[in-house]
């Protein structure tokens, strides 16, 4: 019986320590969730006057044919993925790979038809792992990202598909919807989906012409878009690991909390044999 | 006689906010200057400092890049990939990346690099430009 009270109080001890990290991580990434929604929110302006003045273009103009505003015959989809750098984020990366996975599935015949570009060391070693058709990557984004960082992947998978490599582009992630709520989204970015142009804004004169200005900010346009999902992404990535961390820590607390109390009884129960033991040894003497 | 309000944007954050007397940019067809008044207008910008002038004979000059500007009801805005003030701006790493960007034009390997470098060696020689102001 000492034996299984001395291991019972190590474990106490152990999940005690778990639970301290747990509780430590749950505590930074609320942190870093405030962060990344501030982040998120200081470029909205930017994403938002972009939308307004193609907006404006595509409704003053009707009669443009930019090839990214055009469907054409899929021979070839690409996805960008976003995924995190480091796991204990709970379901996390396990959703929005298992969405992604099963869009290819009902998709795709064979690996010829879409191409990935994975954002996200997690996401990287899964499908490179698996032999999926990976083209581009990113991975260690700074906790801040900044538009340099994935300017590269962004103007990439656009200009394939300005060069007709591929047909289609989508886009998928984890869209924030609260703390504890995100949303696996695949969706479709390229050919851009006709834009709102509920705003019918002012009439912009073009300098040089309406066209160029078109060409030069469409793709600004579809890049724009990845930037603001990849800073929705990774305040949903905060979000989740906020949640899951919180889930933990829950947990090890029940945990101690049970074997506290078979520890207290067992050690009770330790006490009452030994003196029953002596009572006996003592009566056994008169 | 009425104002302009300028507002330079980044992804990432608002750069500069405020109100001027007239903005000087350098577009893609040539230099361009906005008054108040000025009819609606968009084009997109070279790699250049954008000039904002001030009602006291002031100014700023803030280095731009990879940006199109807007121009509506008295308010301008301009949208860059990036934007810094001079205070911003880091000479001894703009002058690195001038000297990078001029080895590598040097070096003359593909058509890509040589146009991403000419762009680098444009946005470094901007930034020490606008810094040295």
């Amino acid at each position: 019986m000492a034996q299984g009270i001395r291991e019972v109080k190590r474990r106490i001890k152990s999940v005690k320590d778990q639970r301290q990290i747990t509780k430590a991580m749950k505590m930074v990434s609320t942190a870093k969730l405030r962060r990344a929604q501030d982040q998120a929110q200081a470029g909205r302006p930017y994403a938002q006057k972009v939308q307004q003045v193609v907006a404006s273009i595509a409704a003053g103009n009707t009669s443009f044919k930019h090839p990214m505003l055009q469907t054409r015959p899929i021979k070839k989809t690409g996805y960008i993925i976003i995924t995190s750098d480091r796991g204990l984020a709970g379901g996390y990366n396990g959703n929005i790979i298992r969405k992604l996975i099963q869009t290819i599935n009902e998709n795709h015949k064979s690996q010829d038809e879409y191409t990935i570009f994975v954002i996200g060391r997690k996401g990287r070693d899964f499908f490179v792992k698996r032999n999926y058709p990976v083209i581009g990557e990113v991975v260690g984004l700074p906790e801040l990202p900044s538009f340099a960082d994935i300017k590269d992947i962004a103007s990439t998978a656009v200009k394939l598909y300005a060069d007709e490599q591929i047909d289609e582009l989508y886009l998928c992630y984890n869209e924030f919807e609260s703390a504890i709520s995100q949303i696996p989204q695949v969706n479709r970015l390229l050919p851009l989906q006709s834009v709102d142009s509920a705003e019918t804004g002012s009439n912009y004169e073009y300098e040089p012409d309406a066209e160029e200005v078109l060409a030069s900010i469409l793709p600004k346009y579809a890049e724009t878009l990845i930037f603001s999902a990849l800073l929705d992404a990774k305040a949903s990535e905060h979000g989740a690991r906020m949640t899951a961390m919180g889930n933990a820590t829950d947990n090890a607390s029940d945990i101690i909390d049970r074997l506290t109390l078979f520890y207290n009884r067992a050690r009770q129960a330790a006490i009452t044999q030994e003196i029953s033991e002596i009572v006996a040894g003592a009566n056994a003497q008169v | 006689m009425s104002k302009l309000t300028v507002e330079i944007v980044t992804p990432e954050r608002v750069v500069y906010s405020g109100e001027a007397k007239m903005v000087i940019v350098r577009g893609v067809s040539g230099e361009l200057g906005i008054l108040p008044q000025h009819m609606p207008i968009v084009s997109p910008l070279k790699v250049a400092p954008v000039r904002i002038l001030f009602e006291e004979g002031k100014e700023t000059i803030i280095a731009v890049s990879g940006g199109f500007m807007e121009v509506s009801d008295n308010k301008v805005t301009i949208l860059a990939e990036s934007a810094e003030l001079p205070g911003d701006i880091d000479p001894d790493r703009a002058e690195e990346a001038k000297r990078r960007a001029e080895k590598r034009l040097s070096d003359k390997t593909s058509d890509l690099d040589i146009k991403r470098a000419e762009y680098a060696l444009q946005r470094a020689i901007m930034r020490l430009d606008v810094s040295q102001k």
